[in-house]
């Protein structure tokens, strides 16, 4: 091989720098996310009744979409009233329906958005709930 | 095969590629339209318009009140060290100021020191929404409100630019900075930098039912003063409403109406 | 071709470097920017567009420019700006890349700018700048990248590339038209509402371009063996003398509707920006070195013994660039938020991070430059014969 130093060298670099972010993130990016669902607003309601808008499957799968949709149904179009698959009406509100039960962001949002390594920008404008300090 | 002709193999595989993909993508929602509807207690009405009665307001702190409604239901920061980056979507000027253009000196002293409350105009013809390149702020069709969608808002600014009224206000930086966490409205969002803001006729309110913070503020200063509510708020299409019983009895005036945007919000004196 | 950029003398990669270091520190200041928002700029509530949108607006003239060489040599066969076109074309690619960059920077929201593609609003006249800025940036590319290729290999240019020659000469006037319309058609802005707006912009485009071509191709003279011609520059200096000429008119036109009407709201802005309002005169001096300029400029560019001379021609040059460049890059966008809306006054002044991020901006313009022209000279200097017949470089 010619200038066979310089070539491994940079490939040694070249591997660091694409294995880097899975090294500096260590721990985060490994434990396996455990979102709960204990918070006191959830615990309140009786057993039969502690559904989410849609459910747990559906909504691991596309709260984004709905989400996405429900902003531009309450921004642009003007209607509030979401009517869920089982018949029951909610409010299409992030910030006043689904973080009144959710009102636990850092053992539940952050949960698997840390994992995937996203950072959506919701809470940069819509109030995410107070959280005691445990 | 030679080089050529294999990145033009590739070069149009790939445009297929992602243009099929994102036609795919564009089918995955499963929501349908018909699991929404509107709230059956909002107020509704085809042109919303408000008249502003500067003859039930008394003291300074009655505007101030109404300011401080809408500021706070709306975690409009109030920015404190630098005046450039100032955001309000409801204030006062004086005559001057807020009709430039009509200036006269032998007006009388207390209409040239009174202190107009100024808001977004909701214009018919807005050029704000003529103007915006993503429909980020655009004019309701059931009620001729002009909305921010704060979500679209590219933070160009050339719908600051377009209003003739100066109506708009930027955040030129993070607003949370600027705002005291224990005296937020948790029930509404704050904005976030690089986005532009203003009254949007609290649409969030009347979704409810409920009417504008300003003028429920107005009514609760005229229960003070004794008088009426200084801000009528109501339908200018309905015949009957507040708003036109006022219009049709009081000559009024409004913004830079030569300017034909048509503006929604009137003053009386 | 490319590979013409990367062999270069001592001063060559000098230049690069310098101009290098300046876009990592606009980077670094961008970072800035992004992290805190446009605080960090002079701009304000009432003066909401300032130096990005000013510079984007001069340069959107200059973009444009490139047609003045290219329509007279493709449309009417003026042989003596063979070897100008591709320096015309390489400068509206650096001009329209800019143009982009500064309008990037000034958004709020930069990471939402396909915003403008996936919600397109035919209403709004920043919908179509952006379909003309990059419209014009594929077509300059890829005119000139052909004609160049083709001139390298010594065969005519492909028979393809003629009609989107006369495409781009059609597009041109486009891309600075619709930018004033992004003025012109602003209710309650009495400074730029103004149905000669587009016709200035066009008059102050073909001065200043051309002008700054002209300065491009002395120091191209100057520093490689690559001749654009001294009848090519003479003609070319004709066009900047008459656009100039148009263009203090046009000023003097607006002047007159303000102050024979003496209606207020148009007299303002000028009152402002010339004389100072209400004790605000902020931008009074930089106003009267452009006007002062554009005197000197003048004058030096109608008598041919001084135009003829091309070191003064080159003075000229800069007079009529940077009279321009303060008229339509800083006063005109300024001006029309001072007095705003209320008939109050903010004033404006860059801050140390948004000059830092605009001269990166225009580094990086130049370093775009240097690479194409770099590219353009280099196939030149090899190929020594144009398709006319004359030498394309200085003999030895």
């Amino acid at each position: 091989m010619y200038n066979a130093g310089k070539i491994i060298i940079g490939i040694l670099i070249f591997v660091g720098l694409v294995i880097s972010p899975f090294l500096l993130s260590g721990e985060k990016a490994t434990a396996k996310p455990d979102p709960k669902v204990d918070t006191p607003e959830i615990m309140k309601l009786p057993e039969n009744e502690r559904k989410c808008v849609e459910s747990k499957e559906y909504m691991k799968a596309e709260h984004m979409t709905m989400l996405n949709d429900w902003r531009d149904w309450v921004v642009r179009d003007g209607m509030t009233i979401y009517t869920s698959k089982s018949g029951k009406e909610y409010n299409m509100s992030l910030q006043n329906t689904c973080m009144h039960c959710h009102s636990n962001k850092s053992k539940f949002c952050d949960e698997c958005h840390n994992y995937a390594g996203v950072k959506p920008y919701c809470w940069d404008c819509h109030i995410a709930p107070k959280e005691k300090e445990k | 095969m030679d080089r050529r002709e294999f990145l033009k193999i590739a070069g149009m595989s790939s445009l297929l590629g992602i243009g099929g993909f994102s036609v795919a993508s564009t089918v995955r929602s499963d929501l349908e339209a018909s699991q929404i509807k509107a709230n059956p207690a909002a107020l509704t009405a085809k042109r919303w318009a408000m008249v502003v009665d500067m003859s039930k307001f008394k003291t300074p702190e009655d505007y101030q009140k109404c300011i401080d409604a809408c500021h706070r239901v709306h975690n409009v920061p109030t920015v404190t060290d630098n005046p450039k980056h100032e955001i309000k979507w409801l204030w006062t000027e004086t005559y001057d100021h807020a009709f430039p253009g009509n200036e006269d000196k032998f007006l009388s002293e207390k209409i040239k020191h009174m202190p107009f409350l100024l808001l977004c105009n909701h214009c018919e013809n807005p050029p704000c929404v003529r103007v915006c390149p993503t429909q980020a702020t655009f004019k309701r069709k059931s009620d001729g409100i002009v909305m921010m969608d704060m979500h679209r808002c590219i933070g160009c600014r050339f719908c600051m630019a377009g209003c003739p009224y100066g109506a708009r206000s930027f955040n030129y930086k993070n607003p949370r900075t600027h705002l005291d966490e224990s005296k937020e409205n948790r029930e509404f969002p704050t904005r976030m930098k690089g986005v532009v803001e203003k009254c949007t006729l609290c649409y969030e309110r009347l979704a409810h039912g409920l009417e504008p913070a300003c003028v429920e503020a107005a009514k609760e200063v005229a229960v003070k003063n004794g008088t009426t509510p200084g801000l009528i708020f109501g339908d200018l299409e309905d015949p009957n409403s507040a708003v036109r019983k006022i219009l049709s009895e009081r000559f009024s005036i409004r913004r830079k109406p030569e300017l034909g945007t048509g503006p929604s919000v009137y003053y009386v004196l | 071709m490319l590979e013409n950029a990367i062999y270069g003398s001592r001063r060559y990669w000098i230049w690069i470097f310098f101009l290098l270091s300046i876009i990592g520190a606009g980077f670094l200041a961008y970072l800035y920017q992004f992290k805190y928002g446009l605080g960090v700029t002079g701009m304000s509530r009432d003066v909401s567009w300032g130096l990005y949108i000013g510079q984007f607006t001069f340069l959107v003239g200059v973009a444009a420019s490139g047609v003045m060489v290219v329509l007279p040599y493709y449309l009417h066969n003026y042989k003596k700006f063979a070897r100008l076109t591709i320096l015309g074309e390489f400068l509206a690619i650096a001009a329209v890349i800019m143009c982009m960059l500064f309008i990037f920077v000034d958004l709020g929201q930069p990471l939402r700018v396909l915003n403008v593609i996936l919600h397109p609003t035919p209403n709004s006249v920043m919908f179509y700048d952006m379909i003309v800025l990059s419209g014009y940036l594929m077509l300059n590319l890829i005119i000139g990248w052909t004609v160049l290729s083709a001139e390298r290999k010594e065969v005519p240019p492909p028979k393809w590339v003629k009609p989107i020659i006369y495409l781009s000469i059609a597009w041109a006037p486009s891309i600075h038209t619709v930018t004033a319309f992004l003025y012109a058609g602003i209710p309650g802005k009495h400074l730029w509402m103004t149905a000669i707006m587009a016709a200035r912009f066009l008059a102050s485009a073909f001065a200043g371009g051309p002008a700054l071509l002209i300065l491009l191709a002395f120091i191209v003279r100057k520093y490689t063996r690559f001749d654009p011609g001294k009848e090519a520059i003479q003609s070319l200096a004709k066009i900047v003398t008459y656009c100039m000429i148009l263009n203090v008119f046009f000023l003097g036109l607006e002047f007159f509707t303000a102050f024979y009407s003496q209606v207020p709201g148009h007299m303002h802005s000028f009152v402002y920006l010339y004389a100072g309002y209400h004790g605000y005169s902020q931008l009074v001096p930089i106003m009267w070195v452009s006007s002062i300029l554009a005197v000197i400029a003048l004058v030096m560019l109608i008598f041919p013994q001084i135009r003829k001379n091309e070191t003064l021609l080159g003075v000229a040059c800069l007079a009529t660039f940077f009279s321009l460049w303060i008229d339509k890059g800083f006063g005109l966008v300024v001006g029309g938020f001072v007095p705003n809306s209320f008939e109050k006054i903010t004033e404006y002044w860059p801050t140390i991070p948004e000059a830092i991020i605009t001269m990166a901006v225009w580094a990086i313009g130049f370093l775009v430059l240097t690479i194409l022209y770099k590219i353009a000279i280099s196939v030149k200097e090899e190929v020594v014969f144009d398709k006319y017949g004359e030498r394309q470089i200085k003999a030895e």
